[in-house]
């Protein structure tokens, strides 16, 4: 163990991965808890998803791997991706869950076509990616790591300015555009951090499994806390966690892609919170229940006769 | 009437305004001009555009065609002297904060962008929830509190705007009479200041004990004016069609006098 931390301080390419997973972690977990409260749990799936065209036509357009240029190519297509959801619902009869539905297969269908266009094509630059559908944590390098702390920075800092708005527009926002606050545009600033908390991570977890990072540590969040401060801090640390655990894990056991580990790491998290949380936890809950029955049959037959 | 003194236009006045949702109206052909210093009932059948009507005056619903004045002026100009209650339902109240945070965000307005609410806004919404009765909640979950404490907190953050106009979506629905009886004592104390409340209500019952005027609304404006006048069998009839059954107990609320006086008319 201390040979690990040793090598998270000191190695290259663990420092690498610890820092962007711990940075996707926490950017997601902060920015996913917005999405779960407002009971928008499968967009973050649909702009990860939506963003797969956007990597292979980047890569298509410069013939550059590098992850700066995949990156933005990724953000333009979610972005793109997110304005036809909310105009899918705003001018039509579709339902929220539709549009997420539509957008999802469609934009990941064409990606797919696209990356497989790319691997028949006799490039031989093309390899590898295809690790932007499961994400392959150990190709991080410190360039990436920048660019993803400089993008997580401005999606945190938006949300620490409009911490107040965000709430409003979670919780109620008739009631807010009746003060006169543009809801629309707060929800498209809103959900343009969230595109970036999932370009952030694509490259780590991948296109697929990208959603749980912004489910699971707010799901799990949720369980210990009945303040929105508190629980998008916890969220962002459960998120936080679960990347650096996951991520080092990857690394150190090699041929285990970082995406699916890093997913089962904030499931440990989240079957803890649902089942011992303090408040919410079903544990907790099935134990009073017994105790109330046992009470009840203890006092009943007294009370009746 | 110092405050009819300071605004020389009716709180609200609605000329010719029409919404469809697609091709379907919701509303049609409205003229409305609510009197200051009153308290209001818009009553009508389901579907009758009580609620549209609300939002439309707030400009969360688009008008098709008409125009809506606040004391005279456009909706977006007049924002400080409008509050609202929206439905209970439409918000999660399993959403992660308490009382005294909700009831703060009728301060939001005010405060403008960025900057969050401090000591003063927090004492100025522990202040609006002892008005009607749940300052002792203040500092309670919000998926914790019942059916009508939650409509307490509501009207409580409305409080909390200072408005002169306020309109509530059936704020009467669904709660206990300890609720019934705060609201309504709330509701009459800020008339005293002479603030006019417009209130979407559904139980007839009620109608005459709490209102000074009504709008009887489905679709079109059905009749309005103060409720001795308005509140008529025959106007109840137009606005409700042919379902007579239920007005045996609007009888029993004095309906059968007023039918008389309708009839004098």
């Amino acid at each position: 163990m201390p040979d690990l931390l040793h090598d998270v301080i000191f190695d290259y390419t663990l420092r690498n991965v610890a820092l962007g997973s711990a940075l996707l972690g926490i950017v997601g977990g902060v920015l996913g808890t917005f999405a779960v409260l407002r009971r928008q749990g499968l967009l973050g799936d649909a702009l990860a998803h939506a963003a797969l065209p956007g990597i292979a036509l980047a890569f298509m357009l410069t013939g550059s791997k590098t992850s700066l240029v995949l990156m933005i190519g990724a953000a333009i297509s979610g972005w793109l991706g997110m304005l036809l959801i909310i105009r899918i619902v705003q001018d039509t009869r579709l339902s929220e869950d539709t549009a997420l539905g539509v957008v999802l297969t469609v934009f990941f269908g064409f990606g797919v076509v696209l990356l497989t266009y790319i691997q028949h094509s006799n490039n031989a630059n093309q390899a590898g990616l295809d690790q932007y559908l499961f994400g392959q944590a150990a190709t991080l390098v410190w360039e990436n790591v920048v660019t993803m702390a400089a993008l997580g920075s401005v999606a945190l800092l938006l949300v620490a300015l409009l911490f107040k708005e965000f709430k409003l527009l979670s919780f109620d926002p008739e009631f807010g555009a009746s003060l006169g606050f543009p809801m629309r545009g707060l929800n498209v600033l809103l959900t343009s951090s969230i595109v970036i908390a999932v370009v952030i991570g694509l490259q780590t977890v991948g296109v697929v499994l990208m959603a749980a990072m912004l489910i699971a540590p707010a799901a799990a969040a949720r369980q210990w806390t009945n303040r929105l401060g508190v629980m998008l801090a916890l969220s962002g640390f459960f998120g936080g966690a679960a990347g650096v655990a996951g991520a080092m894990i990857s690394v150190t056991a090699r041929r285990v892609p970082t995406g699916p580990m890093i997913i089962l790491c904030v499931t440990v998290i989240v079957v803890i919170s649902i089942l011992f949380a303090p408040e919410r936890g079903i544990v907790w809950d099935s134990l009073r229940r017994r105790s109330l029955r046992r009470d009840a049959l203890a006092r009943g037959p007294e009370a009746t006769a | 009437m110092t405050v009819a003194a300071k605004h020389a236009d009716a709180p609200v006045a609605v000329r010719d305004l029409t919404v469809a949702y697609r091709e379907t109206p919701v509303l049609w052909d409205i003229d409305l001009t609510i009197p200051e210093g009153k308290l209001v009932a818009i009553v009508g059948p389901n579907g009758a555009g009580k609620s549209t009507l609300i939002k439309t005056v707030l400009n969360l619903v688009p008008p098709t065609s008409g125009t809506i004045s606040v004391f005279g002026k456009p909706y977006e100009q007049q924002r400080k002297l409008v509050g609202y209650v929206p439905q209970r339902g439409s918000v999660d109240w399993d959403f992660p904060t308490n009382a005294v945070d909700v009831v703060q965000m009728g301060l939001y307005g005010q405060l403008g962008w960025i900057r969050r609410p401090g000591r003063k806004e927090r004492q100025i919404a522990i202040e609006c929830l002892d008005k009607v009765g749940m300052a002792d909640f203040a500092q309670r979950q919000i998926s914790q509190l019942s059916g009508g404490q939650q409509q307490r907190v509501f009207l409580a953050r409305a409080l909390a705007q200072d408005a002169q106009v306020y309109f509530m979506d059936e704020p009467f629905a669904g709660v206990d009479a300890t609720t019934e009886r705060a609201i309504i004592d709330v509701l009459r104390e800020l008339r005293s200041r002479g603030r006019t409340l417009v209130v979407v209500h559904h139980d007839l019952e009620t109608v005459r004990e709490y209102f000074d005027w009504l709008i009887l609304l489905n679709v079109r404006v059905v009749a309005d004016g103060p409720v001795e006048t308005t509140f008529t069998l025959p106007n109840l009839q137009a606005a409700y069609g042919g379902r007579i059954s239920f007005f045996a107990n609007a009888a029993d609320a004095g309906l059968a006098s007023s039918v008389e006086s309708a009839a004098g008319d």
